[in-house]
């Protein structure tokens, strides 16, 4: 019943709205169109001087309400990104003095130079000075914003250090696996062909000995202040391994395998005490809309220390074991329910749940 | 004074004669000759006009739809499923349909609202009567040019009644999600017909194109020499000619697309293993890049497709209500000039995070914030061209100052996306929502009203109702940055553009209430839009009609011409022009039009 209702109000209101301001046309036609044209300048050139009080005021109580909901506040959680927090609070300071200049010419003027009788318009088609300052004046103020943000930028686009660790991560429609080298340190060929659901869901090519040792966890295991290279890669449709905590992000696209590093500076239990939030967790946000369930594209970063990763990696048993359960040193046993474990492992939640609407 | 009364008399003298003789060598026109395949710049314009607000309530309706899910996600509205059916099983909209909706809201308002819909609109009203020309220079390509756009409307719309529903994968159709059938229903016969209907548009902005760009070079009148165009003509000009450079490569990616989603070939796809199917595809050696390279050739360009038009209307009714010259005027056109040449070097500034050569990316860095300083001339130029004036406020004169403030607002927060590093956090998140909204969605929306208001008169004979306009005006600005300015703190959390629902995350989960409030405002939004609308059809045939041939006492040649202006525009001779468009306040005259020959005691020229 509500929405005809709510249709109905909204009609009436247009109807007394359009009475109202055809009235007003035949008061204005009787007025003359001198005098109604004076009446409305006067209340617009107000308007404006009291749209652009109220929107300062608005925008400034907008920023007391929302600046801490948001990611600043808590500060990076990476080492790369308190650059770019850096830059961001920087760019903030030099872009909001140009808003307030500009925005606060730009209505008081409308206010001060509404049409008054008498007065006359001051004829001013051009001043070379006047337009030389504004070309050079912006022209340096982003060069330096330039310079910053390069540096920044080859700083993390460059070669990771050299004591980094090595991830892979790859997203498919709705999810993503992650897969850590092992003891070899060196993450073994895969080819799309050979992925199989059952037991081989990156397509790992199992004629590569550094395959053997590899291993993929439910979620990704960081460690506290050691770099990390993400490599990147998707089975199907392009998606993207949105870091917000750590102000990072990369797209993952089939076909042309991308990287990421960072070093991140807390471990998740310090972000829970540090934040006062016991359910805390980096989130792996997938940033490019990749088919129906793109906004459950969920995943987990948990960084802990280095003792605690030893721990983490050692529990998980490599994929190869999995998926060839013949291999398996304790394949004496039954291993039916062993595998069928490990398979889960490798499928990530949010893949053996799709959602389907 | 003298000479304006002069020249104001003689034009009237002429009038009734030649009003005698249109009978004779007027072809007799009929309904359909007249109002639907005709070939006067001035009837398209207004279809062109037109099918851009049908396509804008279209586009709007379904931003509120959507809008709808995000503001309340746990609500059921029955009456939802009573218009989409299965769409919105229990009156809650499906994902699948949530992302056609965003899709189609996306493709309609770039491509039909603000860029047939306004330099279609205007590029075809203003060019030959701002010119001095009869009409276009082709009048039979303008019009298939309105019809070609016309077709690609008819087309994207039956997509909206296919059952697997229309193309649901984003206005920039990213492959593999676009290319491939079993990625997703949307990506089915929905992306097909989403193609056809975008080369079928892309055919119409070309015909448009080259028609307004040979119509500016060769046929303007006696006296119009380039300097002195209105920047109206300028800013069609470069707006033609990005359009034209840019709309082919677009075209090319999108061929590519069709076959690689029709006959097997490998553009764009390379080592894909589809979950749904268990089936790896044979596809080997494709990029996917590369269609992201051919779609923002275009894609930003297109950009300033939307924007130019916009600020060149700007200048032109904010340099008449403040009764000034426009400030620099050379600086305006040299400012449209250098953003033309840069729109075309900036593309890749949206694929900072594809994994683009760091180096390479420094360099679309450089040439995208190099951007910035064209655009703060033009605004500086607007300030100053509004101080010591002597202002108007006319509906048109506040939507061309609330286009500067939007133009402004949005316009900064692009210095943040543009420097990589920094993009790198905010790319694809509610921050990129908020700056292209109000910088080239609301702003050229801004440009295009004002456009609407000033030139209505000149349209149909009448104005539309001032009380309306002011409430639009007033209440459009308020519900736009009630709506955008937030969306900025969302960005700041995280928050992905693109989410059907947000409650399952911890980052960006806690903005529940705001989204509501979001809801609410855009809601109201589009009824006010809808008033306009209202404004606009009942003032076309109710309207207070027009008294004088020109109402805002305006320079350009368009006010020279009869109120009911007929096809070739001016009943007598074409007049011939004297000076540039901006003779506002010289000498202590109010205005000198373009037809006022140089008199001899008159200060130098600009």
């Amino acid at each position: 019943m509500n929405i005809w209702m709510l249709l109905a109000i909204v009609a009436m209101i247009f109807l007394v709205i359009f009475q109202i301001s055809k009235a007003s046309e035949y008061v204005s036609i009787l007025k003359g169109e001198k005098r109604s044209r004076e009446q409305s300048n006067k209340i617009n050139a107000f308007l404006m001087l009291a749209f652009l009080i109220v929107g300062l005021y608005g925008a400034w109580w907008c920023h007391k309400e929302l600046a801490p909901e948001t990611l600043f506040p808590q500060g990076s959680a990476s080492e790369e990104g308190k650059q770019i927090d850096f830059m961001f609070i920087v760019t903030l300071y030099v872009t909001g003095f140009i808003f307030l200049v500009t925005q606060i010419a730009l209505f008081v003027f409308s206010y001060m130079y509404q049409e008054k009788e008498g007065r006359k318009a001051f004829f001013l088609p051009h001043n070379n000075k006047l337009e030389l300052i504004w070309t050079i004046i912006p022209a340096i103020v982003l060069t330096v914003l330039v310079v910053i943000g390069l540096r920044h930028w080859f700083k993390i686009t460059g070669d990771p250090p050299p004591n980094s660790m090595v991830v892979e991560i790859t997203g498919q429609q709705f999810g993503w696996t992650y897969r850590y080298p092992g003891p070899d340190g060196e993450l073994g060929k895969k080819n799309y062909k050979l992925i199989n659901l059952l037991n081989n869901g990156l397509g790992q090519d199992w004629e590569d000995k550094a395959n053997f040792d590899d291993v993929s966890p439910s979620k990704m295991f960081l460690v506290k202040n050691k770099p990390v290279k993400l490599v990147i890669g998707s089975k199907d449709v392009i998606h993207d391994v949105g870091l917000p905590h750590f102000r990072l992000k990369m797209d993952a696209v089939p076909g042309i395998p991308t990287t990421l590093w960072f070093t991140p500076i807390y471990t998740t239990a310090e972000m829970r005490t540090r934040l006062n939030k016991p359910d805390f967790e980096f989130e792996i946000v997938c940033d490019q809309l990749c088919g129906a369930s793109h906004y459950a594209m969920r995943g987990v970063i948990e960084v802990v220390t280095q003792e605690e990763f030893d721990v983490e990696m050692a529990k998980l048993k490599p994929n190869y074991l999995a998926a060839n359960p013949t291999k398996d040193p304790a394949n004496a046993k039954p291993v039916v329910a062993d595998s069928s474990k490990v398979v889960t492992a490798i499928m990530p939640p949010a893949a053996t749940t799709v959602v389907r609407n | 004074m003298e000479a304006t009364q002069h020249a104001q008399d003689s034009l009237i003298a002429v009038v009734p004669q030649h009003d005698e003789e249109h009978g004779h060598h007027h072809h007799h026109e009929s309904f359909v000759s007249k109002y639907i395949f005709s070939q006067d710049h001035k009837t398209i314009s207004k279809q062109f006009l037109i099918t851009g607000i049908i396509w804008a309530i279209i586009g709007g309706l379904f931003s509120v739809l959507f809008r709808l899910q995000l503001g309340y996600p746990d609500s059921t509205f029955p009456w939802l499923e009573d218009i989409l059916g299965r769409w919105a099983p229990g009156g809650k909209l499906s994902a699948e349909f949530y992302y056609a909706l965003v899709t189609i809201h996306g493709t309609v308002l770039v491509f039909f609202v603000l860029t047939a819909g306004l330099s279609g609109t205007f590029s075809n009203l203003l060019i030959p009567l701002q010119i001095g020309a009869r009409d276009m220079a082709s009048p039979m390509l303008n019009m298939l040019s309105y019809w070609f756009f016309f077709s690609a409307g008819v087309v994207m719309l039956s997509s909206l009644f296919i059952q697997t529903g229309p193309f649901s994968g984003g206005w920039t159709a990213y492959p593999p999600l676009s290319a491939l059938h079993e990625a997703s229903p949307g990506s089915k016969l929905g992306v097909d017909l989403w193609i056809t209907a975008m080369a079928l548009f892309v055919i119409s902005s070309l015909l448009g194109g080259l028609n307004y760009i040979v119509t500016i070079l060769n046929m303007r009148t006696k006296g119009m020499t380039m300097t002195r165009l209105p920047l109206t003509i300028w800013a069609f000009f470069f707006t033609a000619v990005l359009g034209v450079l840019s709309f082919p490569v677009l075209f090319s990616g999108f061929i590519l697309l069709l076959f690689d989603r029709n006959l097997g070939t490998s553009f764009y796809l390379s080592d894909i293993f589809i979950q749904a199917t268990e089936r790896a595809l044979p596809n080997e050696g494709g990029s996917a890049i590369l269609y992201q390279h051919l779609f923002w050739f275009l894609g930003h360009p297109e950009v300033y497709i939307i924007l130019l038009p916009a600020m060149g209307m700007a200048s032109e009714i904010l340099s008449t209500n403040s009764r000034k010259p426009i400030f620099g005027y050379m600086a305006m056109v040299a400012s449209l000039f250098s953003i033309t040449i840069l729109a075309f070097l900036v593309w890749a500034h949206h694929m900072f995070v594809t994994g683009l050569n760091p180096f390479l990316g420094s360099i679309f860095v450089l040439l995208t914030l190099l951007i910035a300083v064209p655009s703060a001339i033009k605004v500086f130029n607007w300030l100053t061209t509004i101080w010591r004036g002597n202002i108007r406020f006319t509906p048109a004169m506040l939507f061309a100052l609330g286009f500067v403030s939007l133009f402004i607002s949005g316009g900064l927060t692009g210095i943040f996306l543009g420097n990589s590093a920094l993009d790198i956090h905010l790319h694809d998140t509610y921050f990129v929502i908020a700056h292209f909204h109000i910088v080239m969605g609301v702003a050229s929306f801004f440009g295009m009203f004002a456009g609407v208001y000033h030139w209505f008169p000149k349209m149909f004979g009448r104005y539309l109702n001032n009380t309306l306009g002011y409430i639009h005006f007033w209440g459009t600005i308020i519900c736009a940055y009630c709506i955008f300015w937030p969306m900025h703190y969302e960005g700041l959390a995280g928050m992905p553009r693109r989410y059907f629902d947000m409650s399952q995350w911890k980052t960006f989960s806690q903005f529940g209430e705001l989204n509501k409030f979001i809801t609410i405002v855009s809601i109201l939004s589009f009824a006010l839009q809808l008033l306009f609308v209202f404004n606009f059809f009942y003032s076309m045939f109710k309207g207070r009609k027009l008294q004088t041939k020109n109402p805002w006492n305006s320079n350009t040649l368009e006010w020279t011409t009869p109120i009911d202006t007929g096809h070739g525009n001016w009943p007598g001779d074409i007049p011939e022009v004297y000076r540039w468009a901006y003779d506002y306040g010289k000498d202590g005259i109010d205005h000198i039009p373009q037809t006022v020959p140089v008199g001899a005691n008159e200060s130098d020229q600009h």
